[in-house]
C-alpha cells in the first residue's frame, strides 16, 4: 500500500515536471502552425529580402528586415552601453570593494532588474529623450538611442551579477600567484581573472543580448512604431516585439493575414533567442565542469 | 613617472571608475524615481485609487486596473505554485541522472530565456482561442503562470539543494519513506527559500505588460472583474495606455500609477530579501 502511494506521488511529481516540456512544445507548435499559414500566402523569399514592412497598409509588403534592423539596433546600443559598465562593476565588486559595501550594493543593483519594463519605457520617453535632445538637436521624440540606453541600464545587473559569480569562482591560487609576481589588482583582474572567467563572462553577455532582443515595453514606448531599415539611432524605428504589441492593441480579425504576421514575427524572435540561450547553456555546462 | 607608479595610478583610476559604474545605474534610477515622485505624488489620493477609468484625466482612477492586478496575482499563484514546486521536487529529489532529466534541465533553462511576449502568443492561441477562455482574467493568469514557472522551479530547487544531507539521512534512518522525508522534513526546512523565490516570481508577474496586451487584455474596462471569466486590465497596461496619450494630464496619471506599481514591486522585493536573510542564517 505504502509502495503504491509512493509510486503515485512520484508519477504526479514527474507529470508536473513534464508540463515544462509541454510548454516548449506548445510554443513551437503554435508559432510553427501560424507561421506556416503565413508563408502559404507570403513567399519566404519576400519575407527575408523585402526591405519594407507594411502589413497594415493597403500596399502590403512583408519584409522582416526593417523590424530585424530595429531590434538589432536597439539591442546593439544597449549592449555597447551595458557590457563595459556591467563588467567594470563585476570586477570592482569582486576584487576591490570592501565586504560591507558589497553587501549593500548587490541588493540595490538587483533592484534595477526588478523595476517593471513599462516604467523604464516611461523613463526613456519623458526623461532620457528630452535630456538627449538638449545636445542632439535632430533627435526625434521616438528614437532607438534613448530606448537602447535605458534598456542598457536594465540589463546591467544581468551582466554584473553573472560575471561576478564567474570571477568569484576563479580559484584563489591564481589570484595569489598574480600578486606574488608583483602585479596590481588591475593587472591581476585583466590578465588573469577575466581570461580565467571568460566563459562565464561570455555567458552573461549572451544572456544579456537575448534579454535585449526580447525586450518589449521599453522599445514599444520609446523607440516608435515606424518600421524602417536604418542604422540611424536618432529616428523612430520599430522592433519585432513592438510590432506584435502594435497589432495586439488594434482590432485584428483572428485568422486574417495581419493576425498571422505577429506569429511570423514571433517565430523569428523565438529562433534568435533560442539559439542564444542554447549557446549560453552549452558554454555554461562546459564551464561548470572546469572548476568542479 | 616610472613603471610602478604608472601601474599604481592606473589601478587607482580603475577603482574610481568601478565606483562610478556601480553607482551609475543606482543614481540614474534615483533621479528617475525622484522625477516621478515630483510629477505624480500630488495626484495620489484615495479618489485616484478608488475611481473608475475616465476619458478626463483628472477624474480617471486606477481601481479597475488595481483589482485586475490583484485577481491576476492570486490566480497566477494558485496555478503556478503547485506545478512549479512539484516539478522542482521531482528534479531535485527523485530524478535519476538520465536522458529525460537532462532534457528537462536544458528545457527549463531555455524556457527561462524565452521572451515574455512569446508566452503572450502561446496564451493567445491556446487559452484565448482553443480553450475559448477569451481575453479573461483566467487566460491571463494561465499565461503568466507559464511565464513564471521556470523561475519558481529554479528557486525551489536552490532552496531544496541548500537543505543539508544529514537531514535526509536522519529521516531515512528513522524509516521514513521518500515522500515522508520530502513533505515532513525538506519542505518545512526549505520553506523560507521557496517563499523568497515565489515572491520574486510574483513581483515579476505583477509588472508584466506585453504578454497580457498580446492575449487581448484591455486598457479600458468599465468595471473591476468579478469572476475569473471577466475581461480585465492591469496596472502596467493602464500605465502604458496613459503614456501613449498626448494630453499632459494623463502623463501625470501615469507617473502616479507608476509610484503605486513601484511601491508594490519594491515591497514584494523587500519581503523576499527579508525572508532570504532570515532563512540563510538558519543553515549557517
Amino acid at each position: 500500500m505504502r509502495k503504491l502511494k509512493e509510486a503515485v506521488i512520484e508519477k504526479t511529481l514527474l507529470s508536473s515536471a513534464l508540463v515544462t516540456i509541454a510548454v516548449t512544445a506548445g510554443i513551437i507548435v503554435v508559432l510553427s502552425i501560424e507561421a506556416i499559414n503565413f508563408f502559404r500566402e507570403v513567399s519566404i523569399i519576400d519575407f527575408l529580402t523585402d526591405t519594407q514592412w507594411t502589413p497594415l497598409f493597403t500596399d502590403k509588403h512583408f519584409g522582416i528586415l526593417p523590424l530585424l534592423s530595429g531590434t538589432l539596433l536597439t539591442s546593439f546600443i544597449a549592449i555597447v552601453f551595458a557590457v563595459p559598465v556591467g563588467l567594470s562593476i563585476s570586477i570592482y565588486i569582486s576584487e576591490y570593494a570592501p565586504q560591507s559595501f558589497r553587501k549593500t550594493i548587490k541588493p540595490a543593483l538587483e533592484l534595477l532588474a526588478a523595476v517593471p519594463t513599462v516604467v523604464y519605457g516611461f523613463f526613456a520617453l519623458t526623461v532620457v529623450t528630452p535630456f538627449l535632445q538638449t545636445f542632439i538637436p535632430g533627435l526625434s521624440s521616438f528614437n532607438s538611442l534613448s530606448a537602447g540606453l535605458v534598456m542598457g541600464i536594465m540589463i546591467i545587473p544581468f551582466i554584473s551579477s553573472l560575471s561576478e559569480d564567474a570571477l568569484h569562482a576563479v580559484p584563489n591560487s591564481l589570484r595569489e600567484a598574480g600578486y606574488g609576481m608583483g602585479s596590481t589588482k588591475l593587472q591581476n583582474a585583466f590578465r588573469i581573472l577575466v581570461p580565467a572567467a571568460s566563459s562565464g563572462i561570455i555567458v552573461s553577455i549572451i544572456l544579456a543580448i537575448s534579454r535585449a532582443i526580447g525586450e518589449t515595453m521599453i522599445v514599444a514606448i520609446a523607440a516608435g512604431q515606424q518600421p524602417r531599415l536604418t542604422l540611424d539611432p536618432t529616428v523612430p524605428v520599430e522592433t519585432i516585439t513592438a510590432y506584435i504589441v502594435q497589432v495586439s492593441l488594434g482590432d485584428v480579425q483572428h485568422g486574417s493575414l495581419e493576425y498571422r504576421t505577429i506569429f511570423a514575427a514571433g517565430i523569428t524572435l523565438f529562433i534568435f533567442t533560442f539559439l542564444l540561450n542554447t549557446i549560453s547553456y552549452q558554454i555554461r555546462k562546459k564551464f561548470r565542469e572546469k572548476y568542479e | 613617472m616610472n613603471r610602478i607608479k604608472k601601474n599604481r595610478f592606473k589601478d587607482q583610476a580603475f577603482k574610481l571608475w568601478g565606483i562610478f559604474c556601480t553607482l551609475l545605474g543606482i543614481v540614474l534610477l534615483s533621479i528617475f524615481i525622484g522625477s516621478i515622485l515630483v510629477d505624480g505624488i500630488q495626484r495620489i489620493d484615495w479618489d485616484f485609487i478608488t475611481s473608475l477609468p475616465s476619458r478626463k484625466a483628472e477624474r480617471a482612477g486606477i481601481y479597475t486596473a488595481l483589482m485586475g492586478s490583484v485577481w491576476i496575482l492570486v490566480l497566477t499563484t494558485i496555478i503556478a505554485l503547485p506545478v512549479g514546486i512539484a516539478a522542482a521536487i521531482y528534479l531535485e529529489e527523485y530524478a535519476k541522472k538520465n536522458k529525460l532529466s537532462s532534457l528537462l534541465e536544458i528545457n527549463i533553462s531555455n524556457l527561462a530565456g524565452v521572451p515574455s511576449i512569446i508566452y503572450g502568443l502561446l496564451g493567445l492561441e491556446i487559452f484565448v482561442r482553443v480553450m475559448q477562455m477569451g481575453a479573461s482574467v483566467l487566460a491571463g493568469s494561465f499565461t503568466l503562470a507559464l511565464l513564471i514557472l521556470p523561475i519558481v522551479i529554479v528557486s525551489t530547487r536552490e532552496a531544496l539543494k541548500a537543505v543539508p544531507k544529514s537531514i535526509r539521512d536522519a529521516s531515512f534512518a528513522l524509516g521514513a519513506s521518500k515522500w515522508q522525508t520530502v513533505s515532513r522534513q525538506l519542505l518545512p526546512a526549505s520553506s523560507g527559500g521557496i517563499l523568497t523565490g515565489i515572491i520574486l516570481a510574483l513581483s515579476r508577474a505583477v509588472g508584466e505588460t506585453a504578454p497580457l496586451i498580446v492575449i487581448g487584455a484591455l486598457a479600458y474596462v468599465p468595471f473591476a472583474p468579478e469572476s475569473p471569466m471577466d475581461e480585465f486590465s492591469v496596472l502596467p497596461i493602464q500605465i502604458f495606455n496613459w503614456i501613449s496619450r498626448p494630453q499632459h494630464g494623463f502623463e501625470i496619471n501615469a507617473a502616479a500609477a507608476i509610484i503605486i506599481l513601484l511601491f508594490i514591486t519594491f515591497v514584494m522585493n523587500a519581503i523576499a530579501v527579508y525572508f532570504r536573510n532570515r532563512w540563510q542564517s538558519k543553515f549557517k
